[in-house]
């Protein structure tokens, strides 16, 4: 297999594009990673503080949160590569119906 | 190993279809079930138009009446409707993408054992002390005040009947993205298909609000919580949230089925390409989405406001244009076609009209200012019934006519069939039209009866004669039933001459393989672009080689029968609020969750890998020996 590879200059081409692709990709994830625990730090942070006012914090922690769904999605999920778009059009529609369901309870229900 | 055509016991033949897993005979199970729903939720609504024949009648009495009405429109609802369009998209669409099966065969008996379990449970209520009796909607705080165990039957029979739903759904989404033939491109698929791709993706999303509802009015009824109690800070409006949030989508997911099935029978008769195919599609795409963003238009009159009345006024409105498209796409197709008239055809002809009128009546409703003086009367009753029936129902019977030689070998006489739809029709419009009168002059809906001197008595009669046509009719259609498979004359692949999908070019009832070879798809229309081209059969994709099966399993039957018994524990546990709690209510309970857990747990460890029909096999089938 090692040898083919070596031999084949076809092969070893892809090969190479293969192990470039993958480091750079765990360098992203890396980092990403390395972002949500900070994110996760700072919401905590917002809250033991003790500072902010309900009104700031909930709002602010939220807007954490959605940037960490972003995140998990395309970086650890790989939603925009090929392939993913069925997948990604369902989780579309549903974040969408989601959405207009929770903001119709807190407009006409609760306040 | 399975076998089709091996004459076989009885016994043996009960033992197939319990541990069935081929999806044409879970259409034939979803058929014969659903089929008995169907007549059972018949006889209700025969008894409640005999009961409202005439002023202060008693045939039946108040709370009679109101157990009747309930679950006549639960069980249409959940165990006829839903099932029997299961059925229909278990037998065609598999074959329609040019699959085997569907992608998780397991997953689709266990979501039919769901669903049989979910509804025996539900009826078994009128054995165990009365049925459910605040409505099909169960308005919680009238469901919470209801005396007896009737609300918990509804709320314990939908939760397994809609896990059920939930599996099936799924399922299908998984066939329809996955096990399409080469060729078969998303803008290829016959419109039966993509309507039940779009049904299921709403049963994906519908159900969760339904099943999450249904849990917390359990929770509230029998293990002493308060989610929906408002002297306890509950909140009662949020469960008609929950419902509509379900429900408006629900609708949906009947009609859209609904349409495709039409969508198929009229170009098929009109022996022409459908008119307008991708804006077919984008129209059912379209009404998926905004199905969900109109569900307080069944709430105008709780005080949403006016502002959430207009949004939801205009959204409703705006669904009329997706389905506007759908109506002229129908009628180009058959402009300028060849037109044959049979029964399934019949149906499309008849149901057009029908569904129109049920869509105007939805238009006005949606007019909040107008729907304070609709609301709650007989002018709803008329308006759904013109899209259930005139929409939903007369798809089913169409459907059932037009497919009947693919699920089982044989055609339904058409004379019978003839007679069948003109009394159906007759009666249907002779039932529903009156009731929009009804309503304006201020009959309300669900009562159990009404006074003399009113100007009601005329066309509440008018309504219950309509209503035994359509039972005459039905029966009718029962005995053609019968008749055909006495007679039991054998008919070919493509017995209606026209068929233009896959299913109609393998043989009738097809093979439990389906596909010798999986099909080469080269556009729309497959098997009709073959035809045309002088061919008596699909282009294969792949040489001739062994078929993997999945093996037949009791598994599903018995994870169904866990969460049937451990209903009655839940029901009767000591915590109820009915207070007629019994010692052994939890010991039941957690024996029905361990047999279900227990088996699912047997088919995780178990290994279970199918087996392979030999190719030697298959070319023997081809000389006239069955596998077997
Ligand atoms: C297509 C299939 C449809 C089905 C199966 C269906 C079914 C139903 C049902 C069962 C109800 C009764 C709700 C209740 O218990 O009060 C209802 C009410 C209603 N429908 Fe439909 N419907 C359909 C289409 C439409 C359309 C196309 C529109 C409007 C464009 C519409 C607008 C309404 C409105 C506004 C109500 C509420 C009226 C009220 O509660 O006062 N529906 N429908
Ligand atoms: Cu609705």
């Amino acid at each position: 297999m090692e040898n083919e590879q070596v031999k084949n200059p076809n092969l070893r081409a892809h090969h190479d594009y293969r192990r470039k692709k993958s480091a750079k990709e765990m360098q992203v994830q890396v980092i990403t990673f390395a972002l949500m625990i900070f994110l996760t730090i700072v919401a905590f942070i917002a809250v033991g503080i003790g500072d902010f006012s309900v009104k700031f914090i909930i709002p602010f922690i939220l807007l954490l949160a959605v940037i960490q769904v972003g995140f998990q999605l395309y970086y650890f999920m790989h939603a925009s590569q090929k392939g993913h778009e069925l997948p990604m059009f369902f989780m579309y529609s549903a974040v969408i119906i989601a959405f207009v369901t929770v903001l119709a309870f807190v407009t006409i229900i609760w306040w | 190993m399975s076998s089709v055509a091996v004459k076989k016991g009885l016994g043996a033949s009960v033992w197939e279809y319990l541990t069935t897993v081929d999806h044409k005979k879970i259409a034939h199970l979803y058929l014969g079930t659903g089929g008995f729903f169907f007549l059972l939720g018949g006889i209700e609504a025969l008894f409640i138009r005999i009961q409202l024949m005439k002023p202060n009648n008693n045939f039946v009495n108040e709370q009679l009446f109101n157990e009747i009405m309930t679950m006549h429109g639960t069980t249409m609802i959940f165990l006829a409707a839903m099932p029997i369009l299961f059925a229909f998209m278990n037998a065609v669409v598999p074959i329609q993408i040019g699959a085997r099966d569907v992608a998780f065969p397991f997953l689709n008996a266990l979501g039919f054992w769901l669903f049989f379990f979910g509804g025996m449970f539900l009826n078994l209520s009128w054995f165990l002390g009365g049925a459910p009796d605040a409505g099909w909607t169960s308005y919680a705080s009238l469901s919470l005040r209801s005396e007896g165990h009737g609300i918990d039957f509804y709320t314990l029979g939908l939760q397994i009947s809609g896990f059920g739903t939930l599996i099936s759904g799924i399922n299908f989404l998984a066939t329809i993205i996955n096990m399409r033939a080469p060729g078969m491109s998303f803008m290829r698929m016959p419109l039966f298909t993509w309507t039940t791709f779009i049904a299921s993706a709403l049963i994906l999303l519908a159900f969760p609000p339904l099943t999450i509802g249904v849990f917390l009015l359990m929770f509230d009824r029998l293990f002493g919580s308060n989610f929906f109690d408002v002297t306890m800070g509950g909140n009662t409006i949020i469960w008609e949230h929950f419902f509509w949030i379900f429900g408006h989508p629900e609708v949906y997911i009947l009609v859209l089925p609904a349409f495709g099935i039409f969508s198929e029978i009229i170009p098929t008769f009109s022996r022409k390409r459908l008119f307008g195919y991708s804006s077919m599609v984008f129209a059912t795409v379209l009404i998926g989405f905004l199905g969900f963003m109109v569900w307080a238009h069944h709430m105008f009159t709780t005080g949403l406001g006016n502002v959430a009345n207009a949004i939801f006024a205009i959204a409703t409105m705006a669904i009329a244009v997706p389905t506007g498209i759908k109506i002229f796409n129908w009628l180009l197709t058959m402009w300028g076609g060849s037109i044959k008239i049979t029964v399934p055809m019949l149906y499309a002809l008849g149901f057009i009209p029908s569904f129109v009128i049920g869509g105007v009546t939805g238009v006005m409703q949606a007019v909040a200012p107008l729907d304070y003086q609709l609301h709650d009367t007989y002018f709803i009753v008329a308006h759904f019934h013109y899209v259930i029936i005139g929409g939903v129902v007369f798809g089913i019977l169409a459907a059932t006519h037009f497919y009947w030689p693919k699920m089982f070998g044989t055609k339904l006489s058409e004379k019978m069939g003839y007679v069948t739809f003109t009394l159906f029709f007759i009666g249907f419009h002779c039932t529903f039209f009156i009731q929009h009168f009804l309503g304006l002059m201020g009959m309300p809906r669900r009562v159990a009866t009404f006074l003399p001197g009113q100007g009601l008595e005329l066309g509440n009669l008018i309504s219950s004669i309509g209503a035994m046509l359509m039972a005459v009719a039905v029966i009718i259609l029962l005995f053609n039933v019968v008749i055909t498979s006495i007679r039991n004359k054998k008919v070919g692949a493509d017995p209606w001459e026209d068929g233009r999908t896959m299913e109609w070019a393998i043989a009738s009832p097809p093979p439990f393989y389906n596909f010798k070879q999986t099909p080469l798809v080269r556009g729309l229309d497959t098997w009709w672009l073959e035809k045309m081209e002088g061919k008596k059969e699909l282009t294969p994709a792949e040489p001739l080689g062994d078929i993997h099966m999945p093996n037949n399993s009791i598994i599903p039957f018995f994870i169904s029968l866990g969460l049937f018994v451990a209903a009655f524990g839940a029901m009767y546990n000591p915590l109820n609020s009915v207070g007629d709690g019994k010692s052994w209510g939890l010991p039941v309970l957690i024996i029905g969750l361990g047999i279900t857990f227990g088996s699912m747990l047997i088919r995780s460890l178990r290994d279970d890998f199918g087996y392979h029909i030999h190719k030697e096999d298959l070319l023997e089938d081809d000389k006239g020996g069955k596998v077997g």
